[in-house]
């Protein structure tokens, strides 16, 4: 277990070591010369070279890396070229606000997927399962901002019942459903195309081992077989897909934020991205790649503890 | 629920069963019946597919949903109804009064439950007791299936267990609701021959104990004849035969069973006896639609009338019943083929292995599959190559294959010695070298027609050879293999599995080979088209001049085939000589518990049996001073445990790896 | 909660025959009539195929030149114009009909190199192996698994927008996937025994990686094939929608989207149709898509 442990945790560092160094090199080497980028074709190259060096870009590059890099786990993550502002506020400021129409999306679509799932396995092949496998799969397929323009034109344009733009709710639980439940649906959508469908394919491969069998030919109820047998096996491996599932709900924030005029992170991305102020976008990537792999390890943390295949190794 | 003692346990009236696929039905199990007394064990034998695993599963009232039962057929289990017994009374019965015990336990056991709860499980539904009370009785359960340490089983997932133990552990949970029927599907289908011979010898054991009926399903004759009083034998899903154990093994009556029979080596048999009998064609592919007597295409006595009309079963004095016309014509034994020619042995050494060493490293644990061996492979012999699953048999044959490189020592084949990057000369000397696998499915590409497979070969292997001079080596081999022109034009996937393993061989043949390795070469085949392919691989031998290095787990197979054997045991070959001696004693402790281990389909011969305890060690951790002490049943004590053996020659041409000298060895068997 | 039939067995053909023959003629007619039993592929394959024509004829279809102006703008649904006009006056049914062409050209053509790609990387990793062992698929796959959008918003943003960057961007995003995919198919045929012999009579390592491998590994190489085709739709249509893909005046459907959600209030037409039409197309995609999975996993 404990190798199991520092095996999970090394392949985290590792993983954002390798995304933190092809951030920074897009975002700091592929544009080539940032201070003409900034300044515009009008300036003088000297303009541009001193503008250069005040930015440190004059610099090599390991040692930009790790001056960056440096600054980023101290919490300096520069400034932002369009507001003026210190990044660390701003992104982390953006990055709350969207946790809480994430973590919304999440906590109402992971229980309804995994328990669609589980029944269509036990429906297999029956009116219920196809059905649900048939929504899971085209709601899969639906870009958030396909279902998000639908559900606009349809409740907030032509019913009115939510605001066509949302924002930070107040605490009380009526404006958190009230600015939430459009922006969240989208997102919802996809998360359960993924997880219904991912509980459904490891219930049917419980359903048909030789340890269910032996269950029922014990004699034990249904409810017993499914509950003691079956879910426990099953839902196992949907902890990790729905880890993975989180990094695909930050990418649909983006979408989602810009179409709903949430002032979140995906928000923020959009508008640093269409007005190229690098230092919030990689400020912003990075965080993101933070809280995705964090939420991997977690996942996959818990899947050792409750494997007793992976608790019992020997370290 | 009453239960009077003339009542049968169970009882299978026409028993009709077809499985729907899409607006196919393929009928898998027609008309059978037979009952089991109450304490009775009644074994039901097949080959694959004959419909053997849909009959127990019928019993469980465990069928697939596209299963069809139809409704003339009856199932009565101890007088009651089992086909419309409501779902309550199932779950009564099941684990109740009938368990099932399967194949492939690892598998059977949930992995995320520990042992005790799972046997505490099934006794809580069954018996009312309170959990602590469960818990107590699952505990003594594992201690009557012998297993050493119940408690510390008990707190134990499942794969943490060997594969012997949790089998044990699902017939302690068979047992723990007292069954009145228990049902053995394969039980020791997969595990290692001296494994299989420990937990058949505990079902003897608990059958005593438990007066339990037993329904036991298994494709090996032998087995069956070891265990059961009744015996029913499936073939395409019809029950052809059924009579006492001794009468169908002495004087069987269907021409099936005898031909089955008769094709398997017995104990002892060798090729310079004559050919074995063989079988023509091939079982009929589950679920095709049979007119007459499904035996009829491959039926020697055959006639018009069994290709149309379907015999009925006849009785035959008590308890032996029979269908087939021409059942009185069976008892004739037909003249035993010779071959030419079976020995072409020779001193000249073709393969010298010299102490072969092979480690592989995983998961940073290093473990030795092979551990210094050394044996000379004689030009146009075959040596046979014998231990259990984990015993090194494989890699040894990889190395001289070249799939994979030797760790340590050396391989010299006709003059040269074999290198991890061979040159061109040692690649062209290399082609001599070839390889029949284990499972002909596998082997064989299933994309490319046969024509196209012998083809490459035969081009690959002959510089490549084109044109007309190979189509007519690839018709060459075709015709030495017995296979027919038209089989040139299919898929693999078109042909059975005898079929296959013939174009596997012809493959290996394709160039002109003077060793090939032989991997478990018949053991994925039915036993009915084995007998063939084993004469097949003797006469191919013996014409060509080959040599073999025929590796199985079958003894009798071996006995039957080799001219010289390795015994090897945990990576290390702890015996080898000449057929005869290593089947006689004196001979290693762990070849004489092989030996006694293989089941046998002569009863009557009274063979001393040999037992092994304990679990076969972890290559990782091979246990010191020699290796099979922790099993070995003639262990002398410490010097056993801490020195390595030397070997012991016994002057009759074989030399095993003992502390007990060869005179010792002798006196202490013949004294049992 | 769970029928009975359930907990009786579970519907498999453990116990059930195979079909005898197994001969590639028949099992390609399996396939094909597997898929033709499936409604839902069949509704699937129908809406894409409508698509693809359109894709292509919509010249012959649109009424009017998607880019011509007329003089009502933010005008509703009528017999002049079937789904109204936009802001600057263009007929938003002509619109939606050559719409459908950037996203199938684009979509296509990143799906395909990049399956190109996977497949050869696939081939050689899992025949050769050692070169990319497991730890250095698991930081694959974990980089892999990063949103895609954001490493393209990032991307885009440094590299610039437009249709081939978008179609370069996916397809390299596509590549490490589809390789692992094919790298697992092949990593199971490698230690067949079929492939041993060929070693055995001296075949070539491409040459067994091509002639013996790769026709066993097909199956597989289809469907990521056609789930991939659905990712990349989504995924370009989504870059689109943040103005990172193609740009203005395409009538891609996405754009439209994006940019005509200022008018949302007053001219929901604008962006409704569009949304409709990609949600048909997308689902269309996976519909087949899964489809080919459930034929060729059976």
């Amino acid at each position: 277990m404990i190798g199991f442990i520092t095996k999970r945790l090394g392949l985290s560092v590792l993983t954002l070591l390798l995304v933190s160094i092809i951030v920074f090199a897009v975002s700091q080497v592929l544009p080539g010369d940032v201070g003409r980028t900034i300044l515009g074709p009008y300036a003088t190259s000297d303009q541009v070279a001193q503008l250069n060096h005040s930015l440190g870009l004059d610099r090599p590059l390991p040692v930009r890396y790790l001056d960056y890099m440096w600054g980023f786990l101290h919490g300096d993550w520069g400034k932002s070229y369009l507001l003026q502002e210190p990044v660390t506020g701003l992104v982390l400021g953006h990055l709350g606000d969207s946790l809480l129409l994430g973590g919304f999306a999440l906590v109402i679509a992971v229980p309804i997927s995994l328990g669609f799932g589980v029944l269509a396995a036990l429906r297999r092949d029956k009116f219920t399962d196809r059905a649900i496998s048939v929504t899971g799969l085209s709601l899969i397929a639906l870009p958030e901002f396909v279902a998000g323009t639908v559900l606009l034109v349809v409740f907030g344009v032509s019913l009115k019942w939510f605001p066509v733009s949302s924002s930070v709710p107040l605490p009380d639980v009526v404006d958190v459903f009230r600015q939430f439940m459009l922006p969240a649906i989208p997102l919802m959508f996809v998360l359960f195309g993924y997880i219904s469908r991912m509980a459904r394919a490891g219930t049917v491969d419980v359903l048909e081992s030789a340890y269910v069998r032996t269950a029922v030919l014990k004699g034990l109820k249904p409810g017993r077989v499914i509950g003691k047998h079956v879910l426990r096996n099953s839902l196992l491996p949907a902890i990790t897909v729905v880890s993975a599932q989180v990094g695909y709900a930050v990418g649909g924030l983006v979408v989602v934020e810009k179409l709903f005029n949430y002032p979140g992170i995906g928000q923020l991305i959009y508008t640093s991205a269409t007005g190229h102020d690098l230092p919030v976008l990689e400020a912003a990537v990075l965080v993101i790649a933070v809280i995705y792999t964090v939420a991997n390890l977690c996942a996959d943390l818990l899947y050792g503890v409750l494997n007793p295949r992976i608790r019992l190794a020997a370290a | 629920m009453t239960t009077t003692l003339e009542q049968p346990t169970l009882a299978v009236r026409n028993l009709d069963i077809s499985y729907r696929r899409g607006s196919r039905v393929s009928p898998v199990v027609r008309d059978v019946s037979f009952t089991i007394r109450p304490g009775e064990a009644y074994g039901l034998v097949g080959e694959s597919g004959c419909g053997k695993t849909t009959v127990a599963m019928s019993i469980m009232r465990y069928l697939p949903d596209n299963a069809i039962v139809s409704d003339g057929s009856g199932i009565t289990f101890s007088g009651e109804d089992a086909l419309s017994a409501g779902k309550g009374t199932l779950r009564q019965w099941r684990g109740g009064r009938i368990a099932m015990v399967y194949q492939n336990p690892g598998a059977s056991l949930n992995p995320s439950m520990r042992i005790g709860a799972q046997v505490a499980e099934g006794i809580r539904v069954h018996s009312g007791l309170s959990s602590a009370e469960c818990t107590e009785k699952a505990l003594e359960m594992l201690a009557k299936v012998r297993i050493p340490d119940p408690a510390a089983c008990a707190r134990r997932y499942p794969h943490e267990l060997s594969g012997g133990q949790q089998q044990r552990v699902m017939i302690a949970m068979a047992l723990s609701g007292n069954p009145d029927l228990l049902v053995l599907d394969e039980p020791t289908t997969g595990l290692d021959a001296t494994v299989e011979a420990e937990v058949l010898e505990l079902i003897k054991q608990l059958r005593e104990e438990f007066h339990t009926a037993v329904l036991f399903i298994s494709h090996n004759l032998g087995i069956v004849a070891q265990i059961c009083d009744r015996v029913g034998v499936l073939y395409a899903g019809r029950l052809v035969e059924e009579a006492p154990a001794d009468v169908l093994f002495a004087a069987p009556r269907h021409p099936y069973t005898r031909d089955l029979l008769r094709s398997v080596p017995r104990h002892g048999v060798t090729k310079s006896a004559g050919m074995l009998a063989t079988i023509p064609g091939s079982l009929p592919a589950p679920g095709t639609a049979l007119t007459g007597c499904p035996y009829a295409a491959r039926c020697e006595l055959a006639t018009d009338r069994c290709h149309i009309e379907t015999p009925a079963a006849e009785s035959h004095g008590t308890d032996h019943t029979v269908s087939c016309f021409h059942h009185d014509r069976t008892r004739a034994v037909s003249e035993v083929e010779r071959f030419s020619e079976t020995e072409r042995t020779t001193a000249e050494v073709l393969l010298e292995v010299r102490n072969l060493t092979k480690r592989y490293r995983t998961g940073g644990h290093e473990f030795t599959a092979v551990s210094d061996v050394s044996f000379d492979l004689h030009r146009g012999e075959v040596f046979g190559l014998v231990g259990e699953s984990g015993s090194g048999k494989s890699t040894i044959a990889k190395c001289i294959a070249g799939m994979i490189h030797p760790s340590e020592g050396t391989l010299q084949f006709e003059d040269i010695t074999l290198s991890k990057r061979p040159g061109r000369a040692e690649r062209t000397m290399r082609r001599k070298i070839q390889m029949v696998f284990q499972n002909p499915d596998n082997a064989l590409n299933p994309r490319h027609p046969v024509r196209r497979i012998l083809g490459r070969a035969v081009s690959l292997l002959n510089d490549r050879l084109r044109g007309r001079g190979r189509e007519d080596r690839v018709e060459e081999l075709t015709s030495s293999v017995r296979l027919e022109p038209r089989h040139l034009d299919v898929r693999p996937g078109a042909l059975s599995g005898g079929l296959k393993q013939r174009v596997a061989i012809a493959r290996a043949f394709a160039g002109a080979p003077s060793l090939v390795l032989c991997d478990e070469p018949v053991s994925a085949l039915d036993v009915s088209v084995q007998a063939a392919i084993l004469n097949l691989l003797v006469e191919l031998q013996v014409a060509q001049d080959v040599a073999y290095l025929f590796i199985s787990h079958d003894m009798s197979v071996v006995r039957y085939l080799a001219d010289r054997i390795g015994v090897l045991y945990l990576g290390q070959l702890v015996e080898i000589g000449t057929a005869d001696a290593v089947f006689q004693p004196p001979h290693h402790p762990y070849t004489e518990a092989l030996l006694s281990a293989a089941p046998d389909l002569d009863p009557d011969e009274a063979r001393q049996r040999i037992r092994l305890d304990g679990t076969y060690p972890s290559a990782s951790a091979p246990p010191s001073g020699c290796r099979f002490h922790t099993r070995c049943p003639r262990a002398l004590g410490d010097v056993c445990r801490t020195q390595e053996p030397p070997w012991q020659d016994t002057g009759k041409g074989n030399r095993y790896r003992c502390h007990i000298a060869p005179e010792d060895l002798l006196r202490r068997i013949k004294s049992e | 909660m769970t029928s009975t039939e359930t907990m009786a067995a579970p519907a498999t053909g453990q116990a059930a025959p195979r079909p005898a023959s197994t001969a590639a003629k028949a099992r390609r007619r399996e396939i094909v009539r597997g898929l033709l039993r499936s409604p839902t592929f069949l509704i699937g394959a129908v809406i894409l195929l409508f698509w693809v024509v359109d894709a292509i004829f919509w010249h012959a279809f649109a009424p009017h030149d998607p880019q011509q102006i007329f003089l009502q703008t933010l005008q509703g649904p009528s017999g002049v114009h079937l789904f109204g006009t936009d802001n600057l006056g263009r007929d938003v049914f002509s619109r939606l009909l050559a719409g459908a062409s950037p996203v199938l050209t684009i979509a296509p053509a990143a799906t395909a190199l990049g399956l190109l790609g996977g497949v050869v990387l696939g081939l050689f990793t899992g025949y050769y192996r050692g070169v990319l062992d497991d730890v250095a698929m698991r930081i694959v796959d974990a980089v892999l698994a990063f949103p895609l959008v954001i490493i393209a918003v990032l991307v885009l943003t440094v590299l610039g927008s437009g249709e081939l960057p978008v179609i370069l961007l996916i397809a390299v995003t596509f590549v490490p996937g589809v390789a692992r995919t094919v790298r697992a198919a092949v990593l199971t045929q490698r230690e067949l025994e079929y492939v041993a012999a060929a070693k055995l009579a001296g075949a070539s390592g491409p040459k067994i990686m091509f002639t013996e491998i790769l026709p066993n590994v097909t199956g597989p190489i289809i469907v990521e094939g056609t789930v991939r085709l659905g990712y990349a739709i989504f995924t370009s249509a989504t870059l689109s929608f943040l103005t990172l893909g193609i740009q203005q005046p395409s009538p891609d459907w996405g754009l439209t989207i994006s940019l005509g959600q200022v008018y949302l209030q007053v001219a929901p037409w604008i962006v409704l149709f569009p949304a409709l039409a990609l949600a048909t197309l997308v689902v269309a995609v996976n519909l087949v898509a899964d489809g080919f999975q459930r034929v060729l996993d059976a």
